[in-house]
C-alpha cells in the first residue's frame, strides 16, 4: 500500500448482504465486498472483482467458504477459491487477486485505494 | 533386473509393430514406458506402428457401446499427439505386404519400405464367415470394426429383421446391436446351445430362456446351407434340417480366426488350424520376430480375451528389452452382462478334467443357475458357471486363481445366504499374489506397494497402478482390497459430504426432515461446523427445498445457493446470463413466441432454441435479468428452472392429436407432468419426455422419466441418461392409466431426492442402488419399505407450496436489489463486449476485446 492511500467510502453497511458478497465501483476499479456474519460476529473483506482464471468480473457472485480456518470465496464460473483475507488463490500457487483493508466507520463501508 | 539396463548401446533399436489394435497399442505402451525410463541417456529404441485401419487403437471390448452412442473418438484408446509426443512414427492404412527375413525389412501397401531390428506382430483376427454360398451379399456383414458397426448401423435403417449367424459371446453382443436399433432379432447357433465355450448345458438352458423372453428369437442346432433372395424379407437362409428364415440382414459372428496371412506367406510356422508360433517369450519361428494377441497360437491355443494379449504384450517388450518374463498361458475366466443378462465362466466350467466333480444350484422362479466344478479332493475350486447373478463371480475366481482351499462345504459358496449368512473371502483372505485386475496384471502385493509409496485413495491406485482400468470387471474387488488395506492404515473411509459436515447427503437428508431444520445456520450449528463451503451449501439449500419448498431467495437461503440459483440465471463465460422461460410440453402460443422475440431484440440478446424444446435468451448483464423477467412474467410466462438442480422439461412429440401414428395425448400429458413437478429441487437436474406412440420421437428412453404412450396406456421407462454417459432408461411397468402413472412418478422421484448423493443423476443413482431396478420396483410397487405413503404426501406439499422464483423476486425491492452490478453506481460491468456473429451477438475475444478497448477507449458496453 503506498502512502497516497485514502480511505474512501463505498456504501452503507445496509447495502452488504449477510454471508454473501456485492460489488463497488470505485476509480474504475471493481472491489467485491463480502460480510461474513456469524453468531453476531461480523467481518468484513474486500478483494478485487475479477476473476483472473475466468476472466470476468464475478467473484463477488461467489460462495463464501471455508478451508480449514481459511475464509475464502469461490469463482461462481470455475470455482477456484482465493483465501480473503490474502487473495491468494488456493487452487494454484502462482495465481493471487489484490486484497483492500476494509472498514466501518459510522455506518458506512470504506476501503483503502490508491487514489 | 529392470527392463533398461540390459540396452547400453547408444545405437537405436528399431522395433516394427505391425497392427495397432488393443494389444499392439499395449505393447507400444510398454516401449514408451521403457523409453521415458532411459530418457536421460537418449532415447534407445525407435518405434513404428504399422495399422491396416483408417485409425490409431480403440477399445474393441467396448464396441457395442457404440451403438448406445459412443463415438469413435470416445472409444479411442490414444490419439496421434500421445505417440508423436513419445517420438512413435505411426503410419495408418499402412498393411504389410512383404516380408523380407533376411534384409530385415518390411514393405507396406503403400510401397514404403522400412527396416527393423524386432518386428512385432499384432495382426489380431478377423471374423470367421462361415462358406455358405450367398453370404457375400450387401447386407451380410460382420462385427469386428469401427467400420463395421457402421454398415450395420447402415443396413439397420433399411431392415426391419435381422439375424445374428453364432450364439457366442460376440454374437449375443451383436444381437443386442441389433435389438437396440429397432430390429427384430434372431439368432442362428449351429451347437445345441448358446455360449457353448463359457457356460455348460444346464447354464445355455437358462440363458437361452432369459434371452428368448426379452424379444430376441434363438434356433439352436441350425447350419445354415445357403442364403437366398426372400419372399417377405430381403433375404432367406435355408438350413440344413428343411426349416428356413427370413431376414433383412445377417451378422457373421461365428467365432474368430488369427490373421496369420503374412506369416503363411513368407514361411514363418503357423499352427495346423492357422496362428502363428509362440514360445514362452512370444518369439516366432524366424529370428528376431515376436508374434501377439489373437494372431498368436501358444501351445497349440489362441487366446480371443484382451487380458492373455496385454500378458504377452508384456511378455515381448520384455525379452526385447532383454528381461526376463515368460508367458505361461492366462485364465479366460469371463464376466459379462449380455442384454442385461448376467452371465460368468470360470476356469473348467464344463468339468472335463479327470475327476472333476460338480455342485449345481438352479432357481427356476428366480432366473438363477450357479455350479461350481472342484476336484476329487473336494479341496480346490476348479470352475464354474453363473447364469443370472454374478455376485459370487469375485469370491469364486479368488478360489480357483489363488488355489484357496475350499470351505467344508463347497456348495455353501452359491447356495443363497441362509440365516447363518454366507462364508466370505473377504480381502483380507487373499495371498497378496492374488491377481486383482487380470488386464492389467495388478496382484493385491502391488496394490498394497502402491499404498506403501504415497497412495491414499482408489482413485490414486487407479491411476498409477491402472488397475480396473481395462474391463472393469474388477472393480468391486478393488474398492474392498483398497477399503481395507486403508482401514488397516487408520484411514477411515469417509462419505462424508465435505469438511464441514460428518454425513453423507442422505443422512443430511434424514436430519432436516426428522430434526425439522429449515436452515442452514442451525443445519450447521447442531451437525456441522466451520463457515460451509461450495459443497454442502447448495446441497443443504437443495435439501431445504425439497424437504420444506420455501422461496430460495429468503435471506435465511441466499448465501448457501451456487451463482445460478443466487441470480435465478446461468451464467456464462463473460458473467453475464442466459434466460430461459418455462415452455412446458414445448407448446407455445405465436403471441408468446412474438414476445419472447420483442425482448431478444430489445435487450439485444443471442437467441437459441435448447434440446429440451425451449428457447434461450443469451447476454443478460445482471442487472437487465429483472425488468426482462418483469415483462416475461406480465407476458404469462414463469420462470423455467433452467438454472437449477431440479426439473428442467418434460419433452413431447406432437401425439394423438395431430399425428397419423399417436395413440395417446402426449403434448396434453406431458404439460400436466411438467406442471405437476416443475420447481422440484433434486440432487441434480431431472428430465422428462413423453412419447405418444412407439416410434419415440419424444426420446424418452434417455431421459430420467421417460413416458411412452400404448394403446392402453403409458410404458413408464425410468433412469435415462443422454449426455456425457449415456443410459437407457429402463422399463419400469406398462399399460398404466394416468393417475397410476403420477404415483408412480412421485413415489421414485421422492425417492431419489431423499437419497440419492449429491449431483448424481438418477442413471447413476440407480446403478448404484443395491438390487437395482427390481428393488425400486419393490419399494415403488410392492411397498417393500412402507414407505409409499410418505414420499407422496412429500410431494404433494411440494408441488402445492411452488411459486414462481422469478414473480417472488421481482416482487420484492429487497430480493431486486441483490441484482445491481454495483452498489454505489449505475454504471455497467466495462468488461461486458459483444461482437456480431451470424446477425447475432456473441462475447467478444479477448484479443477482439484489447483491440476494441484500444480504437475505442470507451470503458462500458453499451454499444453494439
Amino acid at each position: 500500500m503506498t502512502k497516497t492511500a485514502n480511505w474512501m467510502t463505498v456504501c452503507q453497511t445496509s447495502d452488504l448482504v449477510d454471508n454473501s458478497g456485492v460489488c463497488a465501483l470505485i476509480n474504475e476499479q471493481q472491489v467485491a465486498l463480502f460480510k461474513l456474519s456469524v453468531r453476531e460476529q461480523v467481518q468484513l473483506f474486500a478483494i478485487s472483482n475479477w476473476d483472473p482464471i475466468g476472466k470476468a468480473n464475478v467473484l463477488y457472485r461467489g460462495l463464501l467458504t471455508s478451508v480449514g480456518e481459511t475464509i475464502t470465496v469461490a469463482s461462481p464460473l470455475y470455482k477456484q477459491r482465493y483465501s480473503l483475507a490474502t487473495g491468494q488463490c488456493l487452487d494454484a500457487d502462482e495465481i493471487a487477486v489484490r486484497v483492500y483493508p476494509i472498514r466501518i466507520e459510522q455506518q458506512l463501508v470504506q476501503i483503502q485505494i490508491d487514489k | 533386473m529392470t527392463m533398461s539396463a540390459q540396452i547400453k548401446s547408444k545405437q537405436q533399436t528399431r522395433i516394427v509393430v505391425v497392427g495397432n489394435g488393443m494389444v499392439g497399442h499395449h505393447f507400444v505402451e510398454q516401449l514408451i514406458q521403457h523409453n521415458a525410463n532411459v530418457a536421460q541417456d537418449g532415447q534407445a529404441i525407435h518405434i513404428c506402428v504399422l495399422s491396416a485401419e483408417p485409425r490409431l487403437a480403440y477399445d474393441r471390448v467396448h464396441l457395442s457401446e457404440y451403438f448406445s452412442g459412443k463415438t469413435a473418438e470416445e472409444l479411442a484408446l490414444t490419439t496421434p499427439q500421445y505417440y508423436q509426443q513419445n517420438q512413435v512414427e505411426f503410419k495408418l492404412d499402412a498393411a504389410v505386404v512383404d516380408i523380407d527375413k533376411q534384409a530385415k525389412t518390411v514393405t507396406t501397401v503403400q510401397g514404403e519400405v522400412l527396416a527393423y531390428d524386432k518386428l512385432v506382430l499384432a495382426t489380431g483376427s478377423f471374423p470367421f464367415v462361415p462358406p455358405i454360398p450367398g453370404n457375400d451379399q450387401a447386407h451380410c456383414l460382420v462385427y469386428r470394426t469401427i467400420e463395421d458397426l457402421e454398415a450395420i448401423n447402415h443396413a439397420a435403417q433399411v431392415s426391419k429383421v435381422g439375424v445374428v449367424v453364432g450364439g457366442g459371446l460376440l454374437g449375443l453382443e451383436a444381437a443386442n446391436a441389433l435389438k437396440q436399433a429397432g430390429l427384430q432379432t434372431h439368432v442362428v447357433e449351429f451347437a445345441p446351445q448358446l455360449m457353448a465355450v463359457q457356460v455348460d448345458e444346464g447354464g445355455g438352458r437358462l440363458l437361452r430362456s432369459k434371452i428368448e423372453a426379452l424379444g430376441v428369437q434363438v434356433h439352436t442346432q441350425k447350419a445354415t446351407q445357403n442364403i437366398e433372395k426372400g419372399d417377405s424379407c430381403r433375404y432367406k437362409m435355408c438350413f440344413a434340417d428343411g426349416s428356413n428364415l427370413e431376414t433383412d440382414m445377417i451378422l457373421f459372428s461365428a467365432g474368430i480366426r488369427p490373421q496369420d496371412a503374412l506369416a503363411r506367406q513368407f514361411d514363418i510356422a503357423i499352427g495346423e488350424r492357422g496362428g502363428i508360433k509362440v514360445d514362452n517369450y512370444c518369439q516366432t519361428s524366424a529370428q528376431d520376430i515376436y508374434a501377439i494377441g489373437e494372431c498368436a497360437l501358444w501351445n497349440n491355443f489362441i487366446f480371443g480375451l484382451v487380458a492373455p494379449g496385454y500378458t504377452m504384450a508384456r511378455v515381448a517388450a520384455t525379452h526385447i528389452l532383454g528381461g526376463d518374463l515368460s508367458f505361461l498361458g492366462a485364465d479366460m475366466s469371463t464376466k459379462l452382462k449380455l442384454m442385461g443378462v448376467e452371465v460368468g465362466s470360470i476356469g473348467d466350467a464344463h468339468a472335463r478334467q479327470a475327476g472333476a466333480l460338480s455342485y449345481i444350484y438352479e432357481n427356476q422362479p428366480q432366473g438363477l443357475y450357479k455350479k461350481i466344478v472342484v476336484d476329487a479332493t473336494k479341496q480346490k475350486l476348479l470352475g464354474a458357471v453363473l447364469v443370472g447373478d454374478t455376485s459370487d463371480y469375485d469370491t469364486l475366481l479368488q478360489y480357483a486363481l489363488n488355489g484357496i482351499d475350499l470351505p467344508e462345504f463347497p456348495e455353501s459358496l452359491i447356495l443363497p445366504a441362509g440365516s447363518e449368512g454366507k462364508p466370505g473371502l473377504g480381502a483380507d483372505a487373499l495371498p497378496s499374489t492374488a491377481t486383482i485386475c487380470s488386464c492389467h496384471n495388478v496382484s493385491k502385493g502391488d496394490i498394497i506397494a502402491a499404498f506403501d509409496n504415497g497412495a491414499c485413495s482408489v482413485g490414486d491406485i487407479k491411476s498409477c497402478t491402472k488397475a480396473s482400468s481395462g474391463c472393469g470387471g474388477c472393480s468391486a474387488l478393488l474398492k474392498s482390497v483398497c477399503d481395507s488395506e486403508l482401514s488397516k492404515r487408520g484411514v477411515e473411509v469417509k462419505k462424508d459430504i465435505c469438511e464441514h459436515f460428518a454425513y453423507s447427503r442422505q443422512e443430511l437428508f434424514h436430519l432436516v426432515k426428522v430434526g425439522h431444520i429449515k436452515t442452514f445456520d442451525s443445519l450447521l450449528e447442531k451437525h456441522g461446523h466451520g463457515l460451509g463451503c461450495e459443497i454442502c451449501k447448495p446441497a443443504a439449500a437443495s435439501i431445504l427445498a425439497s424437504v420444506w419448498n420455501e422461496f430460495i431467495l429468503k435471506p435465511d437461503h441466499v448465501s448457501l445457493q451456487d451463482t445460478n440459483d443466487t441470480y435465478l440465471g446461468n451464467m456464462q463465460k463473460d458473467g453475464t446470463y442466459s434466460i430461459i422461460p418455462r415452455i412446458a410440453g414445448g407448446e407455445i402460443t405465436p403471441d408468446k413466441l412474438i414476445v419472447l422475440g420483442q425482448v431478444g431484440k430489445k435487450y439485444n440478446l443471442y437467441t437459441k432454441i435448447t434440446g429440451g424444446q425451449r428457447i434461450d435468451l443469451f447476454g443478460a448483464r445482471v442487472d437487465q435479468l429483472p425488468e426482462i423477467w418483469e415483462i416475461l412474467i406480465n407476458a404469462g410466462f414463469e420462470t423455467g428452472h433452467a438454472y437449477a438442480k431440479s426439473l428442467r422439461t418434460v419433452k413431447s412429440c406432437v401425439g394423438s392429436t395431430w399425428c397419423r401414428f399417436g395413440v395417446q395425448d402426449s403434448v396434453g400429458q406431458a404439460i400436466d407432468l411438467e406442471n405437476r413437478y416443475k420447481g422440484l429441487r433434486a440432487p441434480h437436474k431431472i428430465k422428462f419426455a413423453v412419447s405418444g406412440c412407439t416410434r419415440e420421437c419424444a426420446e424418452a428412453q434417455s431421459k430420467d422419466i421417460g413416458v411412452i404412450a400404448t394403446e392402453n396406456g403409458w410404458n413408464l421407462y425410468v433412469c435415462g441418461n443422454g449426455g456425457m454417459k449415456p443410459r437407457h432408461a429402463d422399463l419400469f411397468a406398462t399399460d398404466l392409466d394416468s393417475a397410476t402413472l403420477v404415483k408412480y412418478i412421485d413415489r421414485i422421484l421422492m425417492f431419489y431426492v431423499r437419497t440419492a448423493d449429491r449431483l448424481q443423476r438418477t442413471s447413476v443413482w440407480l446403478e448404484n442402488l443395491e438390487g437395482g431396478l427390481d428393488y425400486l420396483k419393490q419399494v415403488v410397487i410392492e411397498d417393500s419399505l412402507g414407505l409409499v405413503e410418505a414420499l407422496e404426501k412429500q410431494m404433494q406439499l411440494v408441488v402445492d407450496s411452488y411459486q414462481c422464483e422469478w414473480r417472488t423476486a421481482i416482487e420484492s425491492q429487497a430480493s431486486r436489489k441483490r441484482f445491481r452490478q454495483f452498489v454505489n453506481s449505475d454504471k455497467v460491468d466495462s468488461n461486458i463486449v459483444f461482437v456480431q456473429e451470424r446477425q447475432q451477438i456473441r462475447p467478444a475475444t479477448e484479443a477482439e476485446k484489447q483491440s476494441y478497448l484500444q480504437q475505442a477507449d470507451i470503458k462500458t458496453s453499451e454499444v453494439v
